[in-house]
């Protein structure tokens, strides 16, 4: 028999037991609208994640750290191939270059990948051919410093982070009383809800008053060193051409900034590094200007002085692109520039499995429905058989073959199978819906702003059906083969 | 007793792409049907019943014959098995000259779709189908296009007097319609043998002699001659003597599984 025929002779079927095959097919709606709703909900929260992930700037971006690293010793092999090491070298002499050049060689056996490797200073050199990567939207170092807020006679010492521009989308700063720093250098400055609160308190005002109030910070600045220091160490050092001189004297400054914004949030992330509290938040132009002296300078000072490097290095950098995909190509370029890059995206690798396994729970929990709902099939197909034993006898007298009795119970269990498939998506997309509605109410309730917990892919609506027909079609296995399997004569004795 | 040849078919007039597979021409001897010592044998418990018993017959093309025969005589027996419905314990069954047991499963098929038609007692109309739709079963299983079957079934209604009749329900008519129907359905792949098994027993008996009239004209090539028509064998099972008298050209009467009488009318 021909497909339309078929399928017109297996709606006239079902038709004919209305409402016994609409259950059944009712029941598989069911199964398959619990399987959308249960992946929907998974694949929701997947993408909520991934998209606070994003736009927190953790998935495209790369921190890039200057190779370090220690010999068995403690001693610090770092920027090799710039010189040897000097300490090494003024205190035995010539005698050790053998030693060098052993060491270099052993290095190279315990870790090829890094003999090739040219290990760099991270400066401002490095910043900017990191920002001529292909697919690299901006590079940025961060200021992590300890300053003093002062307003009137109040202080609050607190830490103080930097924040490029880019920032301002990030999740931490969702329901920020005030704007966004004005100007890359504008001199202004966004408070913690703490900060604000305690330097308000000061004053009898509310916190949301230090809008537009002015402020002074104060923070250790560095000052460079006269060009020839009367310090008899620093002529000491001075005799040795090879040890040029690098240090700086700390001095307290102080700068006046606007309030412009109150955050709840004690960390705004605009990168890779950033997860440290902070109590305020200033421009990373004016951060860059102020010279600041961070809790990891006297490290820098203690290197520099004994590798002989000038002018400003960076603890770290953080490198944006354009979308996560490019983070493993950026990173193999810094890696062969002579950094260690870092990215969350190696870590989110293990989220993502979590999430192919949580998704693959809620299928097998979502299947059972539909698995019960086959059950149905099988049911109602088989006392469809019962019933029709005549009819299957006057078709087969009629010259059905049964391979023609066997389709039409297929036919059958998949036209049940593809309406509830539809209706069981559009049941799932409702029931989800629902789901929504209720959690974003319990979230406004609750004070927190609504967030898109469901998602109903095409996919998903595609695989839905398809699942249920295969599903209807496997139940529809036996009663078919055992339909074809009926004798003629026995069956239209059957009354 | 020669075997008969199976030769290529010309006596066919279905439409069907498939008709030639199942068809052929008659043997030498224009035998429609033939069975040589046909046994069908039924355990029952411990015994075994001889429904048919060693039936050795040839029917003509275009003949007319009537099974009479008390109740268990083996009449539908032997109906069902000239039907390829049941198989033989032992013994063949040929149909224009090819053995039905030698026959695959969807040959078997594609014999009672278009070789045979079958007409039962009880008329066996698919209560959900329309009269158009019940006649059209065959040509949907044949695979008979879509465009050409309202033509061939209309014209098989007409034949049986319910042209108009298309869109009721075999509810909706009275039995002596439905069993035109059932002879309407059976005869709408123009099949060379027509099998009727008791069409007359849910009849009254002007009904009954009204459906035999119809079956009749239905046997009778010279009545439709005009258009070519191969004639029709049939072949009727009934209790009503009378009636196989005035319509068979030949009667066989059965006892328990056996011919027990052969009479030429």
């Amino acid at each position: 028999m021909k497909i339309g025929d078929l399928t017109e002779l297996a709606t006239q079927n079902l038709r004919e037991a209305l409402l016994r095959n609409s259950l059944t097919t009712l029941g598989i709606a069911v199964g398959v609208a619990s399987l959308v709703a249960m992946l929907s909900l998974g694949v929701g929260l997947q993408d909520l994640i991934n998209r606070r992930l994003e736009r927190n700037g953790l998935f495209d971006t790369v921190l890039v750290r200057p190779r370090t690293s220690f010999n068995a010793t403690g001693q610090i092999r770092r920027n090799r191939d710039f010189g040897p090491d000097r300490t090494n070298e003024r205190t035995n002499g010539r005698a050790d270059d053998r030693k060098s050049d052993d060491r270099k060689q052993d290095d190279a056996r315990r870790d090829p990948a890094d003999s090739d490797i040219v290990s760099r200073p991270l400066d401002k050199d490095a910043r900017r051919e990191l920002a001529q990567l292909p697919h690299v939207l901006e590079v940025y170092p961060e200021f992590r410093f300890t300053g003093d807020l002062r307003f009137g006679t109040a202080g609050h010492l607190t830490q103080v982070t930097s924040l490029p521009a880019s920032a301002s989308t990030s999740d931490g700063l969702e329901g920020m009383q005030g704007r966004f720093f004005s100007a890359p250098e504008a001199h202004e400055i966004i408070l913690q809800a703490d900060a604000a609160a305690d330097l308000a308190d000061s004053q009898h005002l509310q916190p949301a008053d230090m809008l537009g109030k002015d402020l002074v910070l104060r923070y250790a600045g560095r000052e460079p060193l006269p060009a020839t220091s009367p310090n008899s160490r620093a002529r000491d050092r001075a005799a040795n051409a090879d040890d040029a001189a690098f240090g700086f004297s700390i001095i307290s400054e102080r700068i006046s900034l606007r309030v412009v914004g109150i955050v709840d949030a004690e960390t705004v992330a605009s990168g890779a590094n950033a997860f440290g509290r902070s109590g305020a938040y200033v421009p990373l132009a004016v951060a860059e200007e102020l010279g600041v002296v961070q809790g990891n300078d006297m490290g820098e000072v203690v290197r520099e002085s004994a590798l002989g490097g000038n002018g400003q290095h960076y603890t770290n950098l953080t490198v944006r692109v354009e979308r996560p995909a490019d983070v493993p190509a950026v990173e193999d370029s810094a890696r062969r520039m002579g950094y260690a890059p870092f990215s969350l995206l190696d870590l989110t690798r293990n989220l993502r499995r979590l999430f192919a396994i949580l998704d693959l729970l809620l299928g097998i929990f979502g299947s059972l429905a539909l698995a019960v709902a086959s059950l149905g099939i099988i049911n109602t197909l088989v006392m469809a058989i019962l019933e029709r034993r005549r009819e299957i006898g006057v078709l087969k007298a009629l010259g059905a073959s049964d391979k023609d009795v066997r389709q039409l119970f297929f036919a059958e269990a998949g036209v049940m199978g593809l309406l509830g498939g539809a209706g069981g998506v559009a049941l799932g997309w409702a029931i989800g819906r629902l789901i929504q509605l209720g959690t974003n109410y319990y979230l406004r309730q609750q004070q927190i702003p609504p967030e898109n917990i469901w998602t109903v892919p095409v996919w998903l609506v595609a695989s839905a059906i398809v699942f249920s027909l295969v599903v209807s079609l496997a139940a529809g296995l036996y009663p078919a083969s055992r339909a074809a399997r009926l004798d003629p004569v026995e069956a239209l004795r059957y009354e | 007793m020669t075997e008969p040849k199976t030769e290529p078919s010309t006596a066919s007039k279905i439409g069907s792409a498939t008709e030639s597979k199942t068809t052929s021409t008659l043997p030498a001897n224009g035998a429609a049907i033939r069975t040589k010592q046909l046994t069908r044998h039924y355990r029952l418990g411990d015994s075994v019943i001889r429904a048919v018993d060693g039936i050795t017959l040839d029917v003509h093309a275009g003949e007319f014959l009537a099974f009479l025969g008390a109740s268990g005589s083996g009449k539908s027996s032997l109906l069902n098995l000239l039907a390829g419905l049941d198989h033989p314990t032992s013994g063949a069954v040929f149909v224009l000259g090819r053995e039905l047991g030698r026959m695959t499963s969807l040959e078997l098929s594609r014999h009672r779709n278009q070789t045979i038609g079958i007409v039962f007692q009880s008329f066996n109309l698919l209560p959900r189908m329309t009269v158009m739709e019940n006649v059209e079963l065959p040509l949907r299983l044949a695979e008979v296009p879509r465009a050409s079957r309202p033509a061939r079934v209309k014209e098989a209604l007409e034949r049986v007097g319910l042209g108009e009749r298309l869109a009721h329900r075999p509810g909706e008519l009275s039995g002596g319609e439905q069993q035109r129907v059932a002879i309407a359905r059976a005869m709408v792949n123009r099949p060379r043998i027509l099998l009727a098994d008791e069409p007359t027993g849910n009849l009254d008996s002007n009904t009954g002699e009204e459906i035999l009239r119809l079956i009749s004209g239905i046997n009778r090539p010279s009545d439709h001659s005009s258009d070519g028509e191969e004639p029709t064998a049939v072949l009727v099972v009934t209790h009503e003597r009378a009636l196989a008298e005035h319509y068979a050209g030949r009667i066989v009467t059965l006892a328990d599984g056996r011919i027990e009488r052969i009479e030429q009318r």
